[in-house]
């Protein structure tokens, strides 16, 4: 008993002096799991995500747009891989995390849940969802595990890009005719709620932040988190001349931050238990999408068989 | 067969110019080598990353333990004798 504890009591000492830990050092079995939880629901949301956007690749209104839309949907993909790969090296296998997301059984991002239903959703997506995702990002780079806190410092350097073309889309529409500007501030309106609600719930509902941020798995509550992105994005959407969905929203002189109204969490809830607009679309896309997808792994299996039977007859002769 | 019987991890490693070393990038899943290095292509080098990959079957490394760092690694902490500061040697003589 006193030797658990005092392996527990190292590795949270040296968690404290801002040490990373690496795949084979000792760690308390709690800290596994919820990185494998973590880091595997954190793949699914980057997989699901593809959805939504591969939505308009064919319909993109320029080639360059299509250019910049499928360079994003392919770094999304990559982004699961990266995660995936972490989750591995803490033992996990890819196999049983993809069916549980096939299954219905494992959670990702309540975001993707929502349609998309015009250009300017491209938009806001890349604006918001992506610049929400990126604010919980640039934390995670300095998470204590090491294979974790690695790839988020790649997944970081590719999302840039993707805020950026997102505001450019926001930023031409705005500026376009009335309906091009309508249909910009109709996605703003659609996309703001569930954006903010990204970060989770309220720090005061959250339980399992405490035991995360003393491992420093996670170093900023959620509310902090919420509040540094919505004093971003504040002064972004007032650029552009669009309008924040909210009448509550209000710079508050004395904190030096935005206050803003109360978040609808019967609907965070609601679409995290299933009952999301895109829920089932969603899983049924990725399903079919994987049954579609067996006869190229079959394929890939039946070519490295016969590959290395030619090599080994080639040495045999 | 099913996939989860036969796609082997390899690690990745990408030179990023010449006269860099190869460094490790990450891992990822394929039924051999070749198609690890096409994955690897994709995966780790979208915005030209690298000039070179390496892919290794993640089996076939043998890693240290992390039990090992104190007989490993602590050894050649006392041997400061190893380190140019060790030795004293007047300013007079210049930069050595
Ligand atoms: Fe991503
Ligand atoms: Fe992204």
């Amino acid at each position: 008993m006193g030797e658990t504890h005092s392996l527990e009591e190292r590795f949270q000492a040296y968690v404290d002096a801002e040490n990373k830990i690496e795949p084979k050092d000792w760690m308390p079995e709690k800290y596994r799991k919820t990185l494998i939880r973590q880091i595997s629901q954190h793949a699914h949301s980057e997989v699901v995500g593809m959805l939504p956007e591969a939505n308009w690749i064919t319909r993109a209104p320029s080639l360059r747009s299509k250019l910049i839309l499928l360079a994003k949907v392919q770094d999304e993909a990559g982004h699961g891989l990266y995660l995936y790969s972490a989750a591995e090296t803490l033992g996990a296998d890819r196999q049983d995390l993809v069916e549980d997301l096939l299954s219905g059984k494992a959670k990702y991002s309540s975001i993707f849940n929502y349609p998309t239903i015009s250009w300017a959703d491209m938009g806001a997506v890349g604006w918001l969802v992506d610049g929400a995702a990126i604010a919980n990002q640039v934390m995670l780079c300095r998470t204590s595990y090491g294979p974790y806190s690695r790839a988020m410092v790649r997944i970081c350097k590719e999302e840039s890009f993707h805020q950026r073309q997102g505001y450019e889309t926001m930023m031409k529409l705005a500026s376009g005719t009335p309906e091009q500007k309508a249909m910009a501030q109709d996605a703003l309106n659609r996309w703001w709620w569930p954006s903010i609600m990204m970060f989770g719930p309220r720090d005061e509902d959250s339980p399992n932040s405490a035991q995360s941020m003393k491992w420093k798995i996670k170093r900023k509550s959620n509310d902090e988190l919420r509040q540094e992105f919505i004093d971003k994005t504040v002064p972004q959407a007032e650029f552009i001349g669009l309008t924040i969905p909210d009448p509550d929203l209000k710079w508050n002189e004395e904190t030096g931050h935005y206050d803003f109204g109360e978040i609808n969490w019967d609907e965070f809830y609601q679409v995290i238990k299933g009952n999301g607009p895109c829920n089932k679309q969603r899983l049924d896309a990725r399903n079919k999408a994987h049954d579609e997808g067996a006869w190229v792994r079959e394929a890939a299996n039946a070519y490295a068989e016969k590959e290395a039977k030619r090599r080994k007859e080639g040495t045999a002769a | 067969m099913s996939d989860k019987s036969n796609w082997k991890i390899w690690e990745v490693f990408v030179r990023s110019k010449n006269g860099l070393s190869h460094k490790h990038a990450g891992s990822l899943h394929a039924p051999d080598a070749e198609m690890a290095l096409k994955n690897a292509r994709d995966v780790y080098t979208r915005r030209s990353e690298g000039v070179s990959i390496w892919v290794v079957e993640s089996e076939a490394i043998t890693a240290s333990s992390p039990d090992e760092k104190e007989p490993l690694f602590t050894p050649s902490d006392d041997k400061v004798y190893r380190h140019p500061t060790f030795y004293e040697i007047p300013d007079e003589v210049g930069h050595m």
